[in-house]
């Protein structure tokens, strides 16, 4: 350790030394960022392969020439619904996005800048219900739910129960509670505005930024789902999830195509990730300081 | 927009705002929307959390009391399938499971985040890239992880194998085992993760007040003594929120041994080496189609959710508690 005098400079040099980025740091953050990417990277890189490159001994690692016909080999596989499942995903995912945050936004507006009665005990009461894993808890009841309605195999059976966010109406709580201020809400409301009204013109416009968050934390989430879509819809109507697990059972011998399909997957979430990426890491780092 | 924010607004008493200038039929519209307009808002939350979340749980309840089969015999049996669940051993072999890999995944997955988060927070060129980096393996689907992993930990071609190879280690049939398929799932699920719980922990960090180090770094602290003795004290409230997620999430692991498997038979290896109870509850409820059963194995595994958060509360409390 260096001597510490009560010299400006030698403080100055202990503060700053503590915030730079050492050796050690580079090397552990370099690590984390290989290990991060290198399964992604590996699983487009065997999407490119033929079956037998992928089974050589070291194993590829550099991309080759055969994603087209991998790809035409994955869509030629009837009995996995590839296509089907790529697009069910995508209409369930939209549907759920775009209804949780809706919900969220209207509940999240009540917590924060109405005052009714039993408003707080409301709030908390969605807080202890985070803690319960309904999609594991429920899954009896809700398939006999299911069953009844007839909905078995239908996207409305995975949709709906995904539309239970407490998450969503937690964040869009703490983001209304900070940005928008009280004052804005009493200036429409003096100026005769409407409960609805101001939803409509002051809340909306000011939530803007939180709400895309949580879209793309929900989509991100409902496009993972994987048991109950597994439980609930038939192999000839499945999610790509359940589409890539059926693809699994019956051609996982079939390494490359697997991985095409499975970096298929992916690919929507990375296009996301790509253009939004700074907002989801700010607001993941938002919601945790809040949290 | 036609609202007129510039307007200085009058000094009322009281939060409830004026409604003058307008008609009586306006009056009491304003009295109706600003007592009734806010249930309107929760509601849709509330009704959909009835019928998807309430009524599940107190179902479930109901049904684990029956010998209950779907569209079949349905018999009160009071707590027989509890009492036939402590004694199955399928059951406890499940829940031995999932606390093991829950246990080896979340402790090295909390520490590296810990010193993931640590490195994140220095000063360093292309921040934003690393954070970003690290949270690549986030967004990839969990099913996409398990089958990647599940190649790379395959016994005849899989890389990890080979890589073991070079040190002259043995083929592993990392299925066959259960210290093997733990460390392999394990594996999984940090992957996924540990960069999540180091953003969630940056995040954190960055709100400690740099004079603590400033003052610290005068007395003649060391960096690492820093980090343990400043740093992981005041992160205590998001340690125990991420220990909390993870918990949860731990407790009803499911896809990564699904996938692990190839057939998604609920079986979780021959002889269940790495079947999990939201496999168990799966298993029994569509593949033996006991749903009664299934049920009560669900609200076991909610108690052991409880007891596990519960658990982790009092040991997480202790961190950072020689301060």
């Amino acid at each position: 350790m260096t001597v510490v005098n009560p010299g400006g400079r030698a403080v100055a040099e202990t503060r700053n030394r503590v915030w730079d980025a050492g050796p050690l740091t580079k090397a552990v953050l370099a690590l984390a960022l290989v290990i991060s990417a290198f399964p992604i990277y590996y699983m487009f890189v065997m999407a490119t392969r033929t079956n037998e490159e992928a089974i050589d001994v070291p194993p590829p690692l550099l991309p080759g020439g055969h994603l087209g016909e991998n790809v035409a080999r994955l869509l030629a596989t009837e009995d996995a619904y590839f296509l089907t499942g790529l697009v069910n995903s995508a209409i369930v995912s939209v549907t759920v996005t775009l209804s949780v945050v809706l919900i969220s936004t209207l509940a999240g507006f009540a917590f924060a800048k109405l005052r009714f009665r039993g408003g707080k005990a409301l709030l908390g009461l969605i807080l202890v219900t985070m803690m319960v894993p309904l999609q594991q808890m429920g899954v009896v009841p809700l398939y006999e739910l299911m069953v009844a309605l007839g909905w078995t195999g239908q996207l409305k059976a995975v949709i709906l129960p995904f539309l239970v966010n407490g998450f969503g109406v937690f964040m869009m709580t703490q983001y209304a509670g900070q940005a928008v201020p009280d004052e804005l809400v009493e200036a429409a409301r003096v100026d005769g505005a409407s409960t609805m009204r101001v939803y409509a013109s002051v809340i909306l416009p000011a939530l803007r930024p939180g709400m895309a968050v949580l879209a793309l934390l929900v989509f991100m989430q409902t496009w993972n789902e994987f048991m109950w879509p597994l439980i609930v819809l038939n192999p000839d109507n499945p999610v790509v999830q359940t589409s890539i697990a059926a693809l699994n059972q019956a051609h996982g011998t079939d390494y490359v195509m697997l991985f095409t399909g499975t970096a298929a997957s992916v690919l929507p979430l990375f296009v996301v990730f790509v253009v939004f990426g700074r907002q989801i890491v700010g607001g993941l780092m938002e919601g945790a300081v809040k949290a | 927009m036609t609202l007129h924010v510039e307007t200085p607004a009058p000094a009322r008493p009281g939060k409830r705002p004026s409604t003058s200038g307008r008609g009586r039929g306006g009056a009491r519209f304003a009295r109706f929307d600003l007592l009734v307009t806010p249930y309107f808002l929760v509601s849709p939350y509330f009704v959909l959390f009835a019928v998807f979340g309430v009524f599940p749980l107190a179902y479930t309840l109901w049904v684990s009391l029956h010998d209950w089969e779907l569209a079949g015999d349905r018999t009160f049996v009071g707590i027989d399938n509890y009492v036939s669940l402590i004694t199955d051993e399928a059951f406890w072999n499940a829940v031995v499971n999932t606390l093991g890999m829950f246990v080896i995944s979340t402790i090295p997955q909390l520490v590296l985040a810990l010193l993931l988060a640590n490195a994140l927070n220095k000063r360093i060129r292309g921040r934003l890239a690393f954070r970003l980096g690290v949270l690549l393996p986030l967004i990839t689907s969990v099913v996409a992880v398990a089958v990647v992993f599940t190649q790379l930990y395959g016994r005849d071609y899989g890389m990890v194998n080979w890589f073991l190879s070079l040190f002259g280690v043995d083929a592993i049939n990392w299925q066959n085992e259960k210290w093997s398929a733990w460390i392999a799932i394990s594996t999984m699920i940090d992957w996924r993760w540990t960069g999540y719980n180091a953003i969630i922990l940056l995040a954190a960090m960055q709100t400690i007040p740099k004079d603590l180090y400033e003052a610290a770094a005068i007395d003649g602290a060391s960096a690492r003594r820093q980090f343990w003795r400043i740093t992981v004290p005041m992160l205590r409230p998001t340690i125990v929120f991420t220990v909390f997620v993870s918990t949860i999430g731990g407790l009803t692991l499911f896809t990564e041994p699904v996938m692990f498997d190839g057939n998604p038979t609920m079986s979780g290896g021959a002889t269940g080496q790495y079947q999990t109870v939201a496999m168990f509850v799966v298993k029994e409820a569509f593949r033996d189609f006991d749903f009664g059963y299934a049920a009560a194995a669900a609200w076991l595994l909610f108690v052991l959710i409880l007891l596990g958060t519960f658990v982790n509360h009092s040991l997480t409390r202790r961190i950072g508690g020689t301060k």
